[in-house]
């Protein structure tokens, strides 16, 4: 961002743990391999770890986190924002990082969601009823996770003429990236056909525009420019980031369903890390319900308002289309353990750093990591590079 | 959405439409919805209809009263659920969820009842009708507006 010179924040290591079904590891156990990993990928250990960065569903989450690892850090951050959570705290950990309040931080996502609930397709459970304070308004009615991302879908169909046929084509494309991913929960080849012809779980979105349950984690390491050359990874560094939010759990108080926090978010972070969309090389963009993806390639603006669907037809979102866009598989295929953003950080740096096997975009040399939270409520975008700012 | 018997081999008695615990802000709301009426707040300063109740007018901050609306509305979005674990919901599929905007501005949630799932259309217009769900609580259902 714009540190002074030397403390510019960067991304040092990253890792994912085994998943998408841990049945043997507790939800703990799964942020400490992740843990291992993004340190030893770092070249550093637990004992130069001075900041820690999670979150999770209860409240002083990091410190049970810090407890379990054995970690004392002098900087803690467990801002939640549901899926879009790990961009905000690998944002805060830049500042923090940057403003030499701290120099290693650890941050880290574990979820054992599928060995807990028992399914294999983000479809909902339940849904309805009880609700604390405010969020009684739009509690009573039985609407599910699905449902508020249904009511956005059938809004954008209404305004822009998106059809079923151009969200489904979000689940194939990324079902052919996850094909390449040995670790995908969901490998399987599926055809446009084959999403709309599943099960309709919420009118209009069908079993297949849902992202999988799975069980995982994932962590990375934000440090300074100055104490990663001295390790023996590329250095990724975070180029600008920004957050935002237009309502909570209430729908029915977001002011349009077709508009979400991106569009806030995403020209925020652009404009700090001096980009445009049309720098970006790659995306990571969270894909909860192929809705989530068609509104967040509009909001940042690689399309116009309106546009995503036709954007991302005929693999706009598939390596050598318009935007390659969730290499791994994303959480419609690949894996989703409830808050999936710490993932896409992993990946976008793996894509930096030509680690990105089969599905590697060519030169990638900056990379976006945009997350969405609760029900559209929140977004949070990383402008992540290969080189110095 | 009336039949709330349960599915096939469930022998528990139905269960109940979940009653709202009113509070400071919303005892006026639920209580009117009890009595048969759609209430809403009015800014005194800015003449802002709002929904859901809160302390302050979300456009300039200044005090509110109750008004009461007409109860007309247009569906602004809905979907149909037809997947839902929990009771009393999962009794009642296939059930519409919508937003309702009224015809006095607000957007409220709520349910689309008296007609088939499939017959509801975004601009449809809809009108309210009430539910007793507490001794205190009542909700705003929404039919089509024939």
């Amino acid at each position: 961002m714009s540190a002074r010179r030397g403390r510019r924040a960067v991304i040092a290591g990253v890792a994912t743990s085994d998943y998408p079904h841990l049945p043997h590891l507790s939800e703990h156990a799964v942020h400490g391999q992740a843990a291992d990993r993004a340190l030893a990928d770092a070249g550093l250990t637990f004992a130069d770890v001075d900041g820690l960065a999670t979150t999770g569903f209860f409240p002083m989450y990091a410190t049970g986190v810090a407890e379990y690892l054995g970690l004392h850090p002098i900087y803690l951050d467990e801002t939640n924002t549901g899926g879009s959570s790990f961009e905000v705290l690998v944002e805060h950990a830049a500042y923090a990082v940057e403003a030499g309040a701290v120099d290693v931080v650890l941050v880290t996502y574990g979820s054992v969601q599928l060995s807990q609930m028992g399914r294999r397709l983000g479809t909902g459970g339940g849904g309805g009823g009880f609700a604390p304070g405010p969020a009684i308004y739009d509690a009573l009615w039985g609407n599910t996770l699905v449902g508020n991302y249904a009511l956005a879908a059938r809004r954008h169909m209404h305004e822009f003429g998106t059809t079923p046929e151009q969200l489904a084509a979000v689940a194939v494309s990324m079902r052919r990236h996850a094909a390449h991913n040995p670790q995908a929960q969901e490998r399987e080849p599926i055809t446009v056909d084959d999403v709309v012809s599943s099960r309709l779980v919420a009118d209009p979105l069908h079993k297949l525009d849902c992202c999988v349950i799975s069980d995982g984690g994932a962590a990375c390491i934000v440090t300074t420019e100055e104490r990663a050359a001295d390790l023996p990874r590329a250095p990724v560094y975070v180029l600008g980031a920004a957050h935002a939010t237009t309502h909570h759990l209430n729908m029915s108080a977001m002011p349009s369903l077709t508009l979400t926090p991106a569009a806030q978010s995403g020209p925020a972070a652009f404009a700090r890390a001096g980009i445009t969309p049309q720098d970006v090389d790659v995306a990571q963009l969270y894909d909860s319900f192929t809705i989530t993806v068609v509104l967040t390639v509009e909001d940042l603006g690689f399309c116009a308002k309106g546009e995503g669907g036709a954007f991302v037809e005929d693999g706009g979102l598939e390596l050598g289309g318009r935007l390659p866009t969730n290499t791994d598989g994303g959480g419609l295929s690949a894996c989703h353990p409830g808050m999936r953003g710490m993932f896409l950080i992993v990946e976008a740096v793996r894509q930096l750093r030509g680690e990105g096997g089969a599905t590697q975009v060519p030169n990638a040399a900056i990379a976006v990591a945009h997350g969405t939270g609760g029900m559209l409520s929140t977004g949070a975008t990383l402008v992540l590079g290969k080189e110095a700012p | 959405m009336t039949d709330r018997s349960g599915p096939a081999g469930d022998e528990r008695p139905p269960k109940p439409r979940p009653a709202p615990v009113p509070d400071a802000d919303s005892a006026e709301y639920w209580a009117g919805a009890h009595d048969g009426r759609l209430v809403v707040q009015r800014c005194t300063e800015c003449d802002t209809r709002q929904l859901y109740p809160r302390d302050r007018c979300l456009v300039c901050r200044g005090p509110l009263q109750w008004v009461e609306a007409s109860g007309r509305g247009t569906v602004y979005s809905f979907t149909v659920i037809r997947q839902n674990y929990s009771r009393p919901f999962r009794d009642w599929i296939p059930y519409v969820v919508a937003l309702v905007d009224l015809e006095e501005g607000p957007r409220l949630m709520t349910n689309i009842v008296g007609c088939e799932p499939d017959a509801v259309r975004i601009g449809m217009a809809v009108r309210a009708q009430f539910e007793v769900v507490s001794d205190v609580a009542g909700i705003a259902l929404f039919s089509p507006d024939e």
